[in-house]
């Protein structure tokens, strides 16, 4: 136990870039999810059937066999070069997790009773008045714990990325490890504590966003 | 590097067999997710308010923290742990690692179908004077699983697609010979698009299936009881 420290200053170089995959992965995932769920409730069959399209991919397949797709088949096959490797990272975790949430962005603005549409109609707003005034607020409220609890998702996601040989929090561990096996459980538990702890806020988030959704609504 | 069908069509035999391997490591560490996620539960109803709390923070810790880091703590650390150290293979390390994981969320819904029976079962149940163990078999299980099975359902989808972690400890399923052709002959693209096919493949038809499911399920289980 006397080498945590040591640990803990190795692992802890790696803190940014899980950081910097997070925070860029949960920007790029919320604007897919609201772009696609938008257009997966859109009135042009073309553009629900595209969206339904890199949906049912993205969800159908998994997020480590996507990673590992993009990491080869950008550079090699369509000769995309994003640069570094955290842009193919943070590309792939949120097309994934975009796909993911654009269902509750969907199932949102789908649960919002019909009335409210009517009455919309009836008062006769624009198509963008009902959304932005009357569909969007009353949805909103509802996607947000499954939102909080889709960032939890995205953080736990972000471990993925040593795969691809981005420096990130477990590629340190893994790292130290290889040359400290004896204190490889130190490690391990180390590294799990430091998830849990960047996990809490996000856990806290949750929580409230719980009840906040429930304020105020009859259920 | 440009795509060869030859490449692709010729990796598909290869990549076949090991899809039963990833189908048989989902079904065994479903299993043990769906039993140890039983455990939770049981825990959670314990009349002990620092135990509850303890575990309900224990299973807190496991959920949000990725299974990756898990799976090596179990595969590697857990050899190295004094007197309950054993080597394990990675088969197993990867039953428990995800099944544990994943028991943390089927507990979740094991939760919500319990609290979903009607607080008179309960009443009736005390009433008839049965025992713990039959009211649990007789009434109370048997009306809080079924609605849950959709859930149950999602959850084998999920876990089926997060299989895949266990190549990283050295499990030769659909990934890990899709990375070994890749780094044997330099094709990485075509055997990983033949693996995310067959993912594909498996999961979409039983994504309709479940959602299916769900809607006769939420016909039959109407919320008729809580209104």
């Amino acid at each position: 136990m006397s080498s945590l420290p040591d640990i803990f200053s190795t692992v802890v170089q790696g803190l940014g870039v899980t950081l910097q995959v997070l925070v860029l992965s949960i920007i790029c995932a919320s604007i897919i999810a609201f772009v696609a769920g938008l257009s997966r409730v859109n009135t042009n069959p073309l553009l629900r059937g595209f969206t339904g399209f890199y949906v049912e991919i993205f969800r159908g397949t998994s997020l480590i066999v996507q990673l590992f797709w993009f990491s080869y088949a950008l550079p090699g096959l369509f000769n995309i070069h994003l640069g570094s490797d955290i842009w193919v990272a943070v590309l792939a975790i949120s097309l994934n997790y975009g796909a993911y949430m654009s269902e509750i962005v969907r199932g949102s603005i789908q649960a919002v009773a019909v009335g409210q549409t009517e009455a919309s109609v009836a008062l006769n707003l624009s198509k963008f008045q009902r959304m932005r005034h009357v569909i969007l607020p009353q949805a909103l409220r509802m996607m947000l714990p499954e939102y909080g609890n889709y960032l939890i998702q995205i953080l736990k996601a972000t471990s993925l990325v040593s795969l691809i040989g981005l420096t990130d929090l477990l590629y340190y561990g893994n790292i130290y490890r290889s040359t400290h096996l004896a204190e490889s459980p130190t490690v391990y538990v180390l590294l799990l504590v430091m998830y849990f702890v960047i996990a809490l806020p996000l856990i806290a988030f949750t929580r409230k966003m719980e009840s906040v959704s429930k304020k105020g609504v009859a259920s | 590097m440009t795509w060869s069908w030859e490449v692709f069509f010729s990796v598909i035999p290869m990549i076949f067999k090991g899809l039963w391997i990833t189908l048989g490591l989902t079904l065994a560490c479903y299993l043990f997710a769906a039993v140890f996620g039983f455990f939770w539960v049981f825990i959670s109803r314990l009349p002990w308010r620092p135990v509850r709390w303890l575990f309900g923070w224990l299973a807190e810790f496991i959920r949000s923290t990725p299974p990756l880091v898990q799976l090596f703590f179990i595969y590697y650390a857990w050899p190295m742990m004094p007197v309950v150290g054993v080597s394990l293979n990675p088969f197993v390390a990867a039953i428990l690692g995800l099944g544990i994981h994943f028991s943390t969320y089927m507990s979740e819904v094991y939760r919500s179908g319990i609290e979903s029976v009607d607080k008179g079962q309960w009443e009736a149940s005390t009433a008839l004077n049965l025992s713990t163990r039959q009211k649990w078999m007789k009434i109370i299980l048997p009306q809080a699983i079924p609605p849950t099975i959709p859930m149950l359902g999602n959850y084998l989808i999920i876990m089926f697609k997060e299989v895949p972690l266990a190549s990283t400890i050295g499990v030769v399923a659909m990934l890990h010979i899709a990375n070994d052709y890749g780094a044997q002959y330099y094709k990485y693209v075509e055997p990983l698009t033949v693996v995310a096919l067959f993912f594909l493949l498996l999961s979409y038809p039983s994504a309709l299936l479940i959602n299916k499911l769900e809607k006769k399920y939420n016909r039959r289980f109407d919320k008729k009881t809580l209104a």
